[in-house]
Order: C-alpha cells, then structure tokens, then sequence
C-alpha cells in the first residue's frame, strides 16, 4: 500500500470516528488521536523522505489536504456538539410562559382628578393660568362680589355651610373671579384663569347630592372678548372631554354673576340625541353654566366694565365623571373603595 | 310652569309642531322639563251614555248596565260606582283598552255577570288626586250632556292639549304666566299674538269703598294692594273648558270663585285670594307683619306659629291670610258664601320667600310673588276676574276699586350703542337687524344718531334693568346657533402651571407610581377625629355653625383620619389589601378671620402593598415598606436639607415603638408610623401604616440643583464591616459615627444585614455594613483604605462599645 491510499484510507477512517463522536470528551480524544504529534498523519508524513522528488510534493500536498479536512470535520463536529448542548441546557430552562408576571406597585388617580387635569390642561394648552383658591371663603366673595347680595334668591339655591356670618365653606369656585379680577394687573394682558377645586353645600348625601364635591371655574376678561368667544371655548371644551362628534347647544340660562347667562348642552352621547333615560328623553345633556361677567361683578373688583369685559364658566367633574362612566351614585367618589377607584385606569 | 299648547294657540297664530315649539322655547327663553299629554299611552277609551242600569243580582253595590257605544249595539259593563245612572254620559274604557299606570282593559265576569269594559274615574286616567275634581272623588266621572257616545273622550277632557313644562330660572317670573308666554313666544316668531282681555261689563250702584277700608302702613310688605266685592254670587263648579285649563296646569279644580282666581293666576301670573266676605271678622283690611308667636290657622288646617318677619293681611287686624302664600280656614270661600272679597296685591318678594321656606307652604302664588308681579296687570287681573265670577257665579260687581297702595307700572330706558353690543356678542349685527328684535320683543326702541338705540323696556319686563340685559335678549332672539363660534384672540399670556402646582402634580404621580391609589375624602369630619393624627397638634379645629348631619361638624387638621374611614369601608366589604393617598386641604385655626389652609399629603396602607403573587413572598406591609416610599418620594423631591426620621413615642393614636417623626435640617415637616391597635380597633380597622407630610414645608425646602458630577475611572474598593452592640444602639448612631470618621475617600455605606436572633448575647444586636472607597484623582492603595477603615473600626469600637466580629 502506497503512502497515498494509507492517507486515503486514514483519512475515510478519521471522518467515521469524528462523524461518531458523541460528545465534546470524545473529539477531542479523536482530534489528538488523529492530529496529535504521534498521530498516523504525522508518522505517515514523516515516511515522506523515502519518496522521490517528484512524489514527495505531491503526497506532502495531498497529505496536508487530509489534515485540513479531518481539522474542518472536528471543528464543525464540535460546534454541533456544542449548540447541542446549549440547547438541551435550554430546553431544560424552559418556564411555562403563561404564569402570571409578578405584580408591580403602580396606583391610580382618582377619576374625578383625572377629569380636573384633562381640563386643567387643556385650559392651560389654550394659555390659561391656574389659580387655586381658599375652601373656607369670606362671605363677600362667595357671594357679595358675584353680584348675589344679602336675600338674594340664589342664595336659597345654595345651602351654605357657615362657620360664622362673615365666614362660610365656598358654595363655588367663583370667589376666584372676583379675587383674581382684583389681583389682575391688565396692563399686562388680558386675565385668562381656571380654578378647580372642592366646594361644599348644606345637603344631605344621597345618590345624586353630596355636602362635598367639585367645580372647576373659568374666567377670561379683557379688553376683546366676546360672546362667540365663550360659545367657541365651551365647543373645545365639550367635545374634547366628550367626543368631537356631539353637538353643543347655548340655551338661555340665570346666573347672577353673569349677563347673558347660558347653559350649555352636547348631545346626548348614550343615545347620540334619540331620546334616553339618560338625557330624560331630550336628546340633550346640560354640561355647563357660563356668560359674560356681569358688569356689576367687574365694578365690585374695581374693573370699568365700559373697557373691559368678558366670559366665566363653571363644570362640574363629579358630574361629568357620573355622565361619562354612567356612575349612578356621587357617593362612590368620596367612598374611595379600591374596586371602584381602580376601574378608571386610562390615563387621559 | 305647566303651559298649554292649545291656550297659546288660543292668542298666537303658532304653526309649529308643539315638540318643536318646546325646543325653540328651551334654546330661546326658559329650560323644559317635559312635554307631555295627558292622553299619552292610553287608548280606547271612548264616551258612552247609559242607556239602562240595574241592579248586579249577586251583589249590593255593582250595577249591570247596558252602554252605548256609538255602535249598532250596546255593550253591557259592570260597574261599583254609587253614582252611576241610565242617561249619564261616561268614560268608557273598551275590551283592549290601556287605562293609568299602563293597566290593560279586557272583557271578563263579575260576580257571574260578563263585563266588556271599564266605567272610569278621572283618576283611571292617570289624573293626580292633586289636580281631579273633588266632585267626583266617590265614583265615575261624569261627561257633559252633548258628547257624543263613540267619540273619543280626549278632546272632552282636554287630554288631547300637549303641555309643556318649563323650568322657569329665577329671573324669569313673566314666564309664569300664559301672558309672558305669549309674549315670548311671539317675538321668537315674529308674530302679532291677539291676547285678549275681559273688561267689567256693568257695575252696581253699591260702592265698594262702602263695604270695605284698606290702609297698608308700611309700602315696602305690600306695594299694591287692590280690592273689589262680588255680592250675590252662588257657589258652584266652574265650566268644563275653565277646569281643563286648570286641571292641564297642575291645579285642581274647586269651585267658580276659586277656580276664576288659578284661571287669573295662570293667564296673568298675578296671584289672587278670595274670601267669603261674610266671615270675616270685620271689614278693614291692612297688611303688616305678624306679631311674635302669633297664631293662625292656614286653609290646610294647620296651626301656625308666626315669627315677626312673616307677613299677614287682615280685616280688623286679626290675621285672615299668610299674605302671598297662603289663606286661612275660617275665610275661605265655600258652598255658602254669597259675597266674595277679591284681593289683587303684590307682596314683597323676599318676604314671601322666606315665608313660604319658613313654614314649608309654597304655592303657586308664592312662587310667582317670590319672583315678582307685573304691576301693569294687577288691575286687569281683578277687574278679569270678577267679571269672570259674575259671569259664572252671577251675582253684581259693586262700584269701583278700593285701593291701599299702587306700585306705578314703569317703563324703562336704555340706551345701547350698536358697536358695544357687537362687540360684546362678537357679532356683525346692523342696526335694522337690532331694531328689529326690539320689535319683535314690542320693546319701543328709537335709533339715534351715531349709533346709539334708546329702549323702553316695558314694566312686563322687570327683569331687564342695565344693557346687559338687553344684551341677552338680543342674543337670545336672535339665536345662539346663529352666533359665531371663535376663541379668544392669543395674547402675550402663556399660562401653564406655578412650580407649586406641577410640585403637587409630580407628588401624586409619585404616590401612583409606588403604588397606592388617589382617595378623595370628606374634608367635613367630626371633632374627635379632625383632631387626630396632627402633623404638630393646634388644640380645637374649625367646626360649622350649623351642620347638617353629625359626622360633618368640623374641617380637618390632618388627612389619615379620613384615610382610615375609607380602609374602614374597604376592609368591611372583604377588601383587605388597600394602599391609599390623598392630597388635598387640611385647615387649621390659627387665630385669624379663617383658618390656615396647608396642602397635605397623607397615605395609609393595609394588608399587601403588591397583590399576592405565585411568585413572591408573601409579604404583609410593614414600618419599612411604608417608610421607603416615603424615603423614595424624599429624594425623587431633591430635598437638600438632612432628612431624619427620629423615633416618638408621644404621638397619642401611634404606635410608641413604630413611629418616627420627619425632619429636615431639625424641621418637623411630617411622621410616617403604625396607627396605634387602640385607634385602629375604633376605626375597625386591622394593622395599618400611615404617614402625612406637610407639602407647604417640602414646597418651600430647598432643593438640590441637578449639576453633573463625573464618574470615577479609578476603581472602587469594599470593606465590610459586622458589629456587635447594644440593642438600643441605632442605626442611625453607628451611620452618624461611621460618617464623622470615614475620611475623604468613603464613597458609600451600605447596611446589608441586621441581626438580633438567638445565638447572640441578650440585648445584643448585629449590624453589617459594606463600606466604599473610592478617590476621583488616583487609584487607591490597600494601605490607604487599611488606615481610613481602622479609624472607623477603632470609633465604633470607642464611641459605641460596638465588638467587631
Ligand atoms: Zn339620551
């Protein structure tokens, strides 16, 4: 047998083992075996000299050949080992996906805090600033300086929490037209504000009337504003809170800090204006109360009503919350239990 | 105010449908309540004449009668009324018939005998006892002689008219009235409305002032005061078409006298009283205020006790009515009454309203004297009416009016210039378009030169005083859809929220992000629990001085309390794991006009603060849980003062052991805690952990600048440290020792294990730390670290008796 056929032969002999090789321990015993300085390539390769001049690059070339293949089959043996063995190890890892995540801590805002900063912040989008005002008022701003004096019949309409003649718990967040209409420097511009906050009125709690519950008041007085001014905030307002398919109704309405007084209605959107339980069959839901400042209100706060005027605006979250969620009962917001207050988990 | 489509029609030539005049009136004018008939959802039910009735053979009070229809045949019906009778015409409800309360009329067998129908009572209608006749509160109701057996009973009963039912705003009493209506309505429409008006036909001879006297001392209760006599009338019911328009209005019919004054009271918005002259107890009326705990007894029977605000009429001073709100017993007119004394008057509006809120009496003409009376129409009002009442009632009209007071009916003038009222609206109006409203409103206007319109708004109108009030019904009139939509022209301005408020803003987001949900709670508590859980106590809260119910008596001084009323109410409903916060007021006496208001934050946390997991221990809230959140929103904050949490045993509803105060730089500014098991057994509430800050402190502490600092590149080298000491030894005494002699290359100390079990000597406790070096400038060499860490180990050792182990 020729040097050729033994490489041949070793050759076939080295690709059987390492095709056999079963796990990483053995090819590597098959690479030093077959590679290895006392290995059959290397003996056979060290038989060269006895060859003729001719021959021997031939057979040198060849026998190189055989070891670069066995070389490539143990490496490329190797990494299926490998990659095998990674993927027992991993399938070994496996976890049943459908386990549950563990929990993180993450609470949630009250829905009627939600619906106070969509508004807040829609209001100060439109370059509107915050005022917050005081809950225990001063009677004259709660009720003197809107224009409301002393017997007045909306008064009636206003049970009042009070603590002393002069000192009472607000019935509305009015007070703050009055308050920032005094602090107001208009040679800066005109006043444009929003006030949220709790307001408070002798009743008794039941599904439809709490002693506590929220307002969000809105005023913008200045040397151009008018009534299609208010008509066209109080369209922004509804339809982003409500949707931009509803309709926005102005009827006349009665507010003593206001002349022209309106009531503002959106379509109804439980029965897009068919008639339902919710809107009493009219089609229409009242949303708001707004008009231009009474003149009265802006003298009383030292501003000349001949150069200045102006709208306001008040809503009510609790309300609103009640419209949107179709909530049956204010007393649920004051109530705080978990089950209710978590399901008004979208944000905005 | 209930109005009556077909009474308008009687005045307005109006085309539209009356679900659409509501609409316009509602945009236009005053809100609608409801529009309704009084026949909807009833059907077949029909006039039928009793032709034969007998008696039922099996029955002492039913009766078999034979009833004609208007078909070929009679039908034969049953029926138990007492004043059933051949030859009455009635209300028949047919076999399939719906009747009130949606209750299904079908054929069927009394006592044996077969039924094909219903004899009905107003009531079966679906009537109120508030507005059926009392004539027939015992049995059927009976049909005039000319209706037509077949014929459908609606247009007999005027249950075929559409009533509208307007919510009348305060301003707006001239809506209280078929007049004001009228009016309204026809200028929405352009329309000439042809409102009539009955005069007195004849006089008597008698003169009025000769059978009654009338002085009113003091003008301000009574403005005007108006009388007439009707001498000789008799008693009786009123005709059909005046009890329909009283019974389509919400009042009940009673008798010809009575029902002419609701008759007036509706067509004119002015409130009449009648009395039977013949008892009165003399014949000098005057009107004044009561005196204190004087009696009377009103026509409802009930005895009043009367304060000094409260206003009276009275004949010879005695009291004969509550003026504006309601008469007496003794005076009213009844079956026996032959002479009426009819009063026309107006009273003072807030006297009337306080009146009628006092004693709970409000009426019809309370409510119209509460929002005030056109002074133009008391005198046509009277003089209406007792034609009317002759008319009805006969009897003789005697000569002239007494008179004690007469409030002129004034017309006012407004001058308006067209460019403010454009400007205002924000509309293009021209000057015919204005003056074309005012025609429409009949509101005479004259147009000045420049552009100026001078309005006389006639006395109809007292609500209008100031151009303002022009304002809205030139707005209204001409149509709020037709105003353009626009927003306010953008001004230097830019808005947006005060650090104060996005401080807030980012505290709640806080709050949610480590878990616990928003709360909102009453801010009206008791006074025990306003005192509770004070960040630094003031002795008494703010209390209302007149409450509504005893659980809201006085404001809070601190926010937990309420908290614990809402894990209270959660915990009852089985719900145990509850981590709530809330933001908000807190209100604290302080010697001034108002209390205080700080802006709070408080949290209070029951059962697991992360819902129970497979994959979690389970791990109940505890001191420390509650005490990271509030460590985590603290430095989410940048406070840059030294925050402390300095353990008190004095706070009275805490935990001694498991509470600490909050300080920064020595301020108290807040605790965090266990609620102490006493108080939580009062609020039925298991262990729970709270804390409040006073965020007007955090507002105003200051805080750390984000600056860049860079990162070491040289390496950082650990040294751990375990301690055995004393056990009342804290954490904070070893961290503060550590600190004072770590030396400047001490990077970091971090507690990694306390230890106080069994195998350590009694009150022993073992601390460990991980202490970090690191220099900015040059790496570290281990004879460095070795000296910084040997001074450390040597003071705890001699400040603290710590044995390092
Ligand atoms: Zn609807």
């Amino acid at each position: 047998m020729g040097l050729r056929d033994k490489l041949t032969e070793l050759r076939e002999q080295g690709l059987e083992e390492i095709k056999n090789s079963k796990d990483l321990k053995k090819i590597n015993e098959v690479r030093v075996k077959m590679l290895g300085k006392k290995g059959p390539i290397t003996s056979v390769l060290r038989g060269m000299r006895d060859l003729s001049a001719e021959e021997r690059p031939v057979v040198g070339q060849f026998a190189n050949k055989v070891r670069d293949d066995l070389t490539e089959a143990i490496e490329a043996r190797r990494t299926e080992l490998e990659q095998a063995a990674l993927n027992a190890e991993l399938a070994a890892e496996k976890v049943d996906v459908t386990l549950p995540g563990t929990p993180v801590a993450q609470g949630q805002s009250h829905v009627i805090q939600q619906i106070i900063d969509q508004v807040v912040d829609l209001f100060v989008s439109m370059g509107y600033e915050v005022a917050v005002g005081d809950e225990v008022e001063q009677e004259v701003y709660n009720f003197e300086k809107l224009n409301l004096p002393k017997d007045h019949p909306a008064r009636d309409m206003q049970d009042t929490f009070y603590v002393t003649p002069k000192v009472l718990m607000r019935t509305q967040t009015s007070p703050m037209q009055a308050r920032m209409l005094e602090k107001h420097d208009f040679s800066q511009g005109p006043l444009k504000m929003i006030s949220p906050g709790k307001v408070y009125r002798r009743d008794t709690d039941d599904a439809t009337h709490s002693h506590q519950f929220n307002q969000i008041e809105g005023m913008v007085v200045g040397k151009h504003i008018t009534m299609a001014d208010l008509k066209g905030t109080l369209e922004v307002v509804a339809q982003s809170l409500f949707g931009d398919k509803l309709q926005v109704r102005l009827r006349p309405s009665y507010f003593p800090f206001t002349e022209p007084s309106v009531e503002a209605d959106i379509t109804c959107f439980n029965c897009m204006g068919k008639g339902c339980a919710i809107c009493k069959h009219t089609g229409w839901i009242e949303v708001l109360g707004a008009g231009m400042v009474h003149p009265n209100v802006l003298k009383m706060s030292g501003v000349d009503p001949e150069e200045f005027g102006g709208f306001a605006f008040g809503l009510g979250p609790d309300r609103f919350a009640m419209l949107k969620y179709g909530v049956d009962d204010i007393r649920n917001f004051y109530q705080n239990d978990v089950r209710f207050l978590n399901q008004f988990d979208e944000k905005g | 105010m209930k109005v009556s489509y077909q009474w308008l029609k009687e005045y307005l030539d109006i085309d539209v449908a009356p679900r659409d005049l509501a609409e316009k009136i509602a945009r236009t004018s005053v809100d609608i309540n409801d529009v309704y008939s009084l026949s909807d959802g009833l059907k077949k039910i029909v006039v039928g004449e009793v032709e034969t009735c007998e008696p039922h053979p099996d029955s002492d009070h039913l009766h078999v009668c034979q009833v004609n229809v208007g078909e070929d045949e009679p039908i034969q019906i049953v029926c138990g009324a007492p004043n059933v009778a051949a030859g009455e015409k009635v209300i028949v409800a047919l076999h399939g018939a719906r009747i009130g309360d949606n209750v299904k009329i079908k054929r069927g067998k009394i006592r044996g005998v077969q039924s094909n129908g219903m004899l009905c009572a107003l009531q079966e209608l679906g009537f109120s006892d508030k507005i059926a006749p009392k004539d027939y509160d015992e049995g059927i109701y009976l049909l005039p002689d000319d209706a037509k057996p077949g014929d459908s009973v609606f247009p007999y009963l005027g249950m075929d008219d559409t009533i509208i039912d307007t919510d009348v705003t305060p301003n707006r009493g001239d809506m209280l009235s078929i007049y004001g209506n009228v009016n309204d309505i026809a200028a929405f429409y352009g329309l000439k409305p042809h409102f009539k008006e009955l005069a007195i036909k004849k006089e008597g001879d008698e003169k009025t002032a000769d059978l009654v006297k009338t002085t009113v001392n003091d003008e301000k209760i009574s403005p005007t005061y108006k009388l007439r006599i009707i001498k000789g009338v008799k008693i009786a019911d009123s005709p059909l078409w005046m009890q329909i328009k009283l019974w389509n209005s919400g009042i009940r019919p009673v008798n010809n006298v009575v029902d002419v004054t609701n008759y007036i009271l509706l067509k004119y918005g002015q409130p009449l009283h009648s009395y039977d002259y013949d008892k009165l107890p003399g014949h000098q009326f005057g009107v004044r205020h009561a005196n204190k705990d004087e009696k009377f007894t009103t026509l409802d029977g009930d005895e009043q006790t009367l304060i000094e605000n409260d206003i009276v009429v009275t004949a010879d001073d005695q009291p004969i009515a509550l003026a504006g709100t309601m008469g007496g017993e003794g005076t009213a007119v009844a079956d026996d009454t032959t002479t009426v004394a009819l009063e026309a008057a107006i009273f003072d509006p807030i006297m009337v309203r306080k009146q009628a809120r006092r004693l709970d009496l409000h009426s019809e003409s309370s409510m119209r004297f509460e929002r005030g009376i056109n002074p133009a129409t008391v005198e046509t009002a009277l003089n209406e009416a007792a034609e009317l009442i002759s008319e009805l009632a006969g009897g003789e009209i005697t000569q002239g009016i007494v008179t004690a007071s007469e409030k002129p009916a004034q017309d006012k003038q407004i001058t308006l210039s067209l460019s403010k009222v454009n400007h205002v609206l924000g509309t293009n109006l021209k000057m015919a378009e204005v003056t074309d409203i005012f025609k429409r409103l009949a509101f005479p206007a004259t147009v000045s030169e420049d552009d100026q319109i001078v309005v006389t708004v006639p006395a109809r109108r007292w609500d209008i005083f100031v151009a303002a009030d022009l304002y809205e019904e030139i707005a209204r009139i001409y149509g709020y859809d037709n105003l353009p939509a626009t927003l306010p022209v953008m001004t230097r301005n830019h808005g947006g929220l005060t650090a104060r408020q996005k401080f807030i803003r980012a505290s709640r987001h806080d709050m949610e992000g480590m878990g616990l949900d928003q709360a909102i709670s009453y801010s009206l508590t008791t006074v025990e629990k306003a005192k509770q859980f004070q960040i630094d106590p003031v002795d008494e809260p703010m209390k209302l001085d007149f409450p509504m119910s005893s659980d809201h008596v006085a404001t809070r001084m601190s926010i937990i309390s309420g908290l614990l009323i809402d894990v209270a109410y959660n915990v009852a409903r089985n719900v145990n794991d509850v981590a709530l916060y809330e933001e908000g007021r807190v209100f604290l006496p302080k010697g001034g006009e108002r209390p205080e208001e700080q802006e709070h934050l408080a949290a209070a946390i029951t059962g697991h603060l992360l819902a129970n997991s497979w994959h979690l221990d389970d791990q109940p809230v505890d001191f420390f849980q509650v005490k990271g959140i509030v460590e985590r929103y603290l430095h989410n904050l940048g406070i840059a003062g030294e925050i402390a949490y300095v353990a008190d045993d004095q706070r009275p509803e805490m935990h001694p052991g498991r509470t600490a105060d909050i300080l920064i730089d020595g301020q108290l500014v807040g605790f965090v805690g266990q609620v102490h098991p006493t108080v939580a057994k009062d609020y039925k509430i298991p262990e729970t952990y709270v804390f409040e800050l006073n965020l007007e402190d955090l507002i105003a502490a200051d805080k750390v600048a984000n600056e860049y600092h860079p990162i070491s590149k040289y390496p950082a080298i650990t040294r751990d440290i375990a301690l055995l000491v004393d056990k009342n030894v804290t954490n904070a005494d070893v961290l503060a020792v550590i600190k004072k002699r770590g030396g400047a290359f001490l990077k970091n100390i971090h507690l990694f294990d306390v230890y106080s079990g069994l195998h350590l000597p009694k009150g022993k406790k073992s601390l460990a730390y991980t202490l970090t070096y690191q220099d900015v400038h040059n790496t570290l060499t281990e004879d460095q670290v070795n000296k910084a860490f040997d001074k450390v180990t040597n003071a705890l050792v001699d400040d603290l008796g710590a044995e390092i182990r």
